[in-house]
């Protein structure tokens, strides 16, 4: 009986934060009218797509998409393999500096990335000089700055399972004459895969997210804009299109919720297992 | 020297035992350094390029008159030293930005921690199909991104269209405008958004708790605040460490959220924090040097809250 409810309470906070996203898609759906009624209806009688039309082909909100799914996805293979290197290194090899680094890789942690945004806006600049297609204006600038950002994080995540690894395993390994790079990737790859789940979806959140480096580094290329900017772009100071806003948010938001739910699982036990170790 | 990684079957077994380095063969064993460094080359070229310059780069600024005109070499720059620390730290705006900062991020972080302690609580008290549905609504507002989740807010509270003002009974009202309900708005879709984290990572916490310890506590007529006092928070305590370091290092620099709800920081420059003001000033008012003393200012802040709290820790007898 009290046990119904509490589970009465759990639904009821599950349902105001769920709102939200309810509301964003509900006003998605919306025609235009309904939309802007002073008397909004938690519920709509004539759901149309005429928003998300709009969206796509006003804004070309699709290019937008690819654009931040490049990003992120290159992020995330990229942190992935060099993050997972350099936390074998850290645990499975002594080396002399091997403390500071730790403690360095802690540190860095805490600088806030935003106050590097005006020396970032500087070194893309000679960057776009060498490389063009890692400099200002590209999106190779994005992938780089968010990739910098998420390794400190990743492999001091990772550490825990790497270490987690019995080390017999790689002495067995050895025994059945495997070499060190083919148990590298064929044993100890796969066993952190839980730890190498949560890290990617972290790094995929934060490059998929950005607003202030997209904001920064993209000023004059708005064919290679990202996602978080171009929804600005329907956000005027007196007329907000809010269906096609919200439209665009939903587009934003569900290859995340895609890849939350996908990874849900994996995801909890990879934070229970950073936490643990 | 030999390389150690040409031949590395004799040092396999000691190089793999990193937690016991007083085992009698590792003392033999000659360093991994030149392999060790080829695993970390990729990760310290990026560090280093990306974040190890830019913060020397960040201080180099802070110390010239950097404006529009010596970024695009039309004037020379000018070393000023200190200045322009002198000057943020003797103007106003930058004290009333300061506190508003850390009253924004204490409120945030605390808002954070209490909703996702309590709600990892009360997951642990219902059955499955409840704690689903709460972790799926939760799953929902985590992977939300922030542009997207402010704008939904910002529309949930919109003063003529808005569904919160209606049920309210107040449309027409404003939540933007006043300095304190803007603040307000952007507080609780920060902690919308961030208290997952919390709730997920306090939760398989609480579920490595010997199922016995909560079941004793249980059978003595514990209620639930009184077994989160007494029995979890105790033996949750460094996993409370790691994500209120984490709350407070996320709050402190909340950026997107502020710059889209308060529309650049508030009418009046009211809803500024330190990260948009560096910002404005430095890409909106062209004053590169001063965005970066602001951002050499919050980095040693931020760094000196998190070892101040961390130390305090430690004075508390509490192991990291």
């Amino acid at each position: 009986m009290r046990r119904g409810v509490v589970e009465g309470v759990t639904v009821l906070i599950a349902g105001v934060v769920a709102f939200p996203l309810y509301w964003m898609v509900l006003t998605a759906l919306k025609p235009a009218d309904e939309v802007i009624s002073a008397n909004p209806r938690p519920w709509t009688l004539t759901p149309t797509f005429d928003s998300f039309v709009r969206a796509l082909t006003v804004q070309s909100f699709g290019r937008y998409l690819v654009n931040s799914l490049v990003v992120a996805l290159a992020v995330v293979l990229l942190s992935l393999l060099i993050s997972f290197l350099a936390a074998t290194a850290l645990t499975r090899f002594r080396f002399r500096s091997r403390t500071t680094l730790l403690v360095m890789l802690l540190v860095v942690q805490m600088v806030p990335v935003e106050a590097l945004t005006i020396p970032l806006f500087f070194v893309m600049q000679s960057v776009r000089d060498v490389a063009p297609a890692f400099g200002l204006n590209h999106l190779g600038s994005l992938v780089l700055v968010h990739l910098a950002f998420s390794l400190p994080f990743a492999i001091w995540m990772l550490r825990g399972f790497v270490a987690a690894v019995p080390v017999e395993l790689e002495e067995a390994a050895t025994l059945d004459g495997a070499s060190r790079v083919r148990f590298l990737w064929q044993v100890l790859f796969p066993l952190v895969a839980p730890g190498l789940v949560a890290t990617s979806v972290l790094s995929f959140i934060h490059a998929w997210n950005d607003f202030l480096f997209a904001k920064t580094f993209i000023i004059s290329a708005a064919e290679n804009q990202t996602l978080p900017l171009a929804l600005q772009v329907f956000v005027k100071p007196d007329q907000n299109d809010w269906g096609a806003i919200m439209a665009g948010s939903t587009l934003m938001t569900v290859p995340v919720l895609v890849f939350f739910v996908v990874v849900q699982r994996r995801l909890v036990a990879g934070l229970a297992g950073a936490v643990k170790s | 020297m030999t390389d150690v990684h040409l031949d590395p079957r004799p040092a396999t077994g000691a190089r793999a035992r990193p937690e016991a380095p007083r085992a009698p063969r590792w003392k033999r064993r000659k360093s991994d350094g030149p392999i060790a460094f080829a695993y970390l080359a990729p990760a310290l070229l990026v560090l280093v390029g990306l974040m190890g310059y830019p913060i020397y780069q960040l201080v180099l600024i802070s110390l010239f008159d950097y404006g529009q005109e010596q970024v695009s070499g039309g004037a020379p720059l000018v070393f000023l030293g200190l200045d322009n620390y002198t000057r943020l730290l003797g103007d106003p705006k930058f004290w009333t930005v300061l506190a508003q900062t850390v009253g924004f991020a204490a409120v945030c972080v605390v808002g954070t921690l209490l909703v996702g302690a309590a709600l990892a609580v009360l997951a642990t008290r219902v059955r499955t199909w409840a704690r689903m549905t709460l972790f799926l609504a939760a799953l929902g507002a985590w992977a939300t991104p922030t542009v997207a989740g402010s704008t939904i807010w910002l529309f949930l509270f919109d003063a003529n269209f808005g569904f919160v003002n209606e049920l309210l009974g107040t449309t027409g009202f404003s939540w933007t405008y006043d300095r304190w309900t803007a603040f307000g708005l952007v507080a609780a879709e920060v902690v919308w958004c961030s208290f997952p984290f919390v709730m997920v990572t306090l939760y398989a916490g609480i579920k490595s708790i010997p199922g016995e310890v909560l079941e004793a506590a249980a059978l003595d007529g514990a209620s639930t605040f009184r077994t989160a006092r007494s029995v979890i928070l105790p033996l949750l305590r460094p996993l409370l460490v790691v994500v209120t370091i984490q709350s407070i290092i996320w709050d402190f620099k909340v950026f997107t959220q502020i710059y889209i709800m308060t529309n650049g920081g508030g009418i009046a420059g009211r809803n500024l924090v330190l990260n948009v003001y560096a910002y404005q000033q430095a890409f909106a008012a062209s004053e590169y040097g001063l965005g970066a003393t602001i951002g050499v200012v919050m980095t040693v802040l931020l760094l000196l809250i998190t070892l101040g709290y961390l130390r305090a820790l430690r004075k508390s007898g509490e192991e990291l």
